[in-house]
């Protein structure tokens, strides 16, 4: 992993094997926490400028793989991966990779809006002040709330409370404070599932304009979020055939395909609504 | 219109009266309280009143404490409160914050995990427990030393501080003397193993306090911080240790109080000499511990001098807490952003 230089623009490396649009390629052949095995085989490429949503039952480890994309899962006691992510030409998990600089590229929206108990601007301003940002901080900031579709509603209020905010404007308060450092990749966990219709329409909106910057990963639990907003699907499902509850990925591909030609008899049934 | 067959019915009256006379009672025992507290601090200042009358601020400002004479005056007293409290909170705080942070922030439950996974043992139905466990077990032995009695810190002081720390003290005496924190030698009882105490005393309740506002912290700060690349040096102190700064304070706040008020222990400790000085080995007094061992002996005149100095107690304690509420409101908007 290079040094933590924010917007350091080098060239995406791949290993060779995969397509050069691909940003990263997760590689999860079986994820343990302790001894239970919560997900095997799920292959996803995350695209540049494109939207990759994954769907599934609730417990199929949509989130486990998501948060696999950012070593977030090594913050929870015995999870154990085999298998691996590649991200610019490296393997994240590789012996020599910090997981904390990891993250510093690969930034995260969680399901729960989770502004810091601080002023608007010192939110946004998080992440910079921990990558030791020199340039102008409050253009940064200003920009960032601009790219997250929320400096006209905070301008003036820059210094009150984040925890202030709505819940919508909360959550794109954690979008702006999630790309105010240009990460490459943006991670989104269900970041709507908290939110009423209209501010998950202004997120919606807001994802399609930031995949122009971003490669962008979603979780969601909402079928026609991830038909308006993706461009890839990957749909896990759950086996339970050994007793245990493990998820895997069933099917792949372009969202125009999944939810209008599923190739997959579980993926057809899950699209129909006839499980979930 | 409630039917026989209906099982949705209004409160029967039974029903009605019990959360009346629970809510009157909840509202009684609240204003008994109040009203307690308002009839202690009456009856002190009454009874102080003459004292207060007869040698007005000079009491204050004097240092000579003489029965013998009549001549009473408290300022090396009011100092040696103060001196011994505020040492005893800046350890207290620094042992006690760490503490809450080692036993909040899952440090230990890692390094029992980590050791478990030497062995394998990590995930075995009942070794994987252990972390949670060890962690659990050293908060419990933390907030026993608060049920430890005054006295007994007091006996442990006189018989195993005193002579522990003696050494140090003759040689810090002998070599940095010219420093005022070491002017005077140590003879015995003093200020230093009066405010050891004293810290050790007061740690439970700035760690427990502290522990708890550091759990009340949500999970998904944390995540939040990680999330953006945070290491957990970065984390602590960028977000949960702000975030629960409110609740931390609070409980040095209240050990704080409890410093300044401490008796048995410091009546046996600190030396109950009426001197003012900044040397940690020196003797000296304090406001409690002078109350304790001069009521047994005190004249009916003399009661009301000694009114006069628990009175003088009251207000060094009211106003810690008022300047401590105060704090908090004022680095809350500092750190949180005003609030609308």
């Amino acid at each position: 992993m290079p040094t933590a230089e924010i917007a350091s623009q080098e060239p995406v490396s791949t290993n060779g094997k995969v397509d050069p649009s691909v940003v990263m390629d997760c590689n999860i052949e079986n994820l343990y926490y302790g001894s239970f095995k919560a997900v095997r085989d799920t292959r996803i490429p995350v695209q540049k400028n494109a939207i990759t949503a994954f769907i599934g039952p609730s417990g199929c480890g949509k989130s486990t793989v998501l948060r696999c994309m950012n070593r977030m899962n090594d913050l929870v006691r015995g999870f154990r991966l085999e298998g691996h992510v590649q991200f610019r030409g490296q393997d994240i998990y590789g012996p020599k990779i910090d997981p904390v600089a990891v993250r510093r590229f690969i930034g995260m929206v969680f399901q729960q809006p989770n502004p810091f108990a601080t002023s608007v601007y010192n939110n946004v301003a998080f992440g910079l002040r921990l990558n030791n940002f020199k340039g102008n901080k409050a253009a940064k900031v200003e920009e960032a709330l601009k790219s997250a579709d929320l400096w006209d509603e905070v301008k003036d209020k820059l210094n009150e409370s984040g925890l202030s905010l709505s819940g919508g404007q909360q959550q794109r308060l954690c979008i702006a404070r999630a790309i105010a450092t240009e990460p490459e990749v943006l991670l989104l966990d269900e970041p709507c599932s908290a939110l009423d219709p209209v501010a998950t329409r202004s997120i919606e909106e807001l994802m399609k304009q930031l995949k122009a910057r971003f490669a962008i990963a979603i979780v969601t639990h909402n079928l026609q979020q991830a038909q308006r907003v993706s461009d890839k699907t990957g749909f896990l499902y759950v086996d339970t055939s050994e007793g245990s509850r493990t998820g895997y990925l069933v099917e792949f591909g372009d969202s125009n395909q999944i939810f209008h030609d599923p190739k997959q008899k579980e993926t057809q049934q899950y699209i129909k609504g006839e499980f979930s | 219109m409630p039917t026989e067959t209906q099982i949705s019915k209004p409160p029967s009256r039974t029903q009605a009266i019990t959360d009346t006379a629970f809510r009157a009672l909840c509202q009684g025992f609240t204003w008994l309280v109040a009203v307690i507290a308002v009839i202690i601090v009456l009856k002190i200042v009454l009874a102080a009143l003459p004292a207060v009358r007869q040698y007005g601020l000079g009491f204050l400002s004097g240092q000579v404490w003489d029965p013998n004479k009549k001549l009473y005056s408290i300022l090396p007293e009011i100092w040696g409160t103060l001196y011994s409290s505020v040492l005893a909170l800046i350890f207290g705080t620094a042992f006690g914050v760490a503490a809450a942070l080692f036993l909040a922030e899952g440090f230990t439950a890692d390094a029992v995990f980590a050791l478990l996974k030497i062995v394998n043992l990590q995930f075995h139905p009942f070794w994987g427990k252990l972390p949670v466990q060890v962690e659990n077990l050293l908060s419990n032995l933390i907030e026993l030393l608060a049920a430890i009695p005054s006295v007994v810190y007091g006996l442990w002081g006189l018989f195993v501080i005193i002579p522990l720390v003696r050494p140090a003290c003759h040689w810090l005496h002998a070599d940095l003397g010219w420093i005022p924190l070491f002017g005077t030698d140590l003879s015995g009882p003093g200020m230093l193993p009066a405010v050891i105490v004293l810290s050790i005393m007061i740690l439970p309740t700035i760690t427990a306090i502290g522990r708890g506002a550091l759990l009340a912290v949500p999970t998904r700060l944390r995540m939040a911080a990680y999330g953006l690349g945070a290491t957990r040096w970065e984390a602590i102190f960028a977000v949960t240790l702000p975030t629960a700064s409110r609740g931390i304070f609070g409980g040095i706040v209240l050990a704080f109080g409890r410093a300044l008020g401490e008796t048995m222990a410091l009546a046996m400790l600190v030396g109950n000499a009426n001197v003012i000085s900044v040397s940690l080995f020196s003797p000296a007094n304090t406001l409690a511990a002078l109350l304790a061992n001069a009521f047994p002996e005190a004249s009916p005149k003399d009661v009301g001098v000694l009114m006069y100095a628990a009175t003088v107690l009251l207000v060094i304690t009211l106003l810690v807490n008022v300047a401590g509420a105060y704090i908090v409101q004022f680095t809350a908007s500092e750190l949180e952003g005003e609030k609308v």
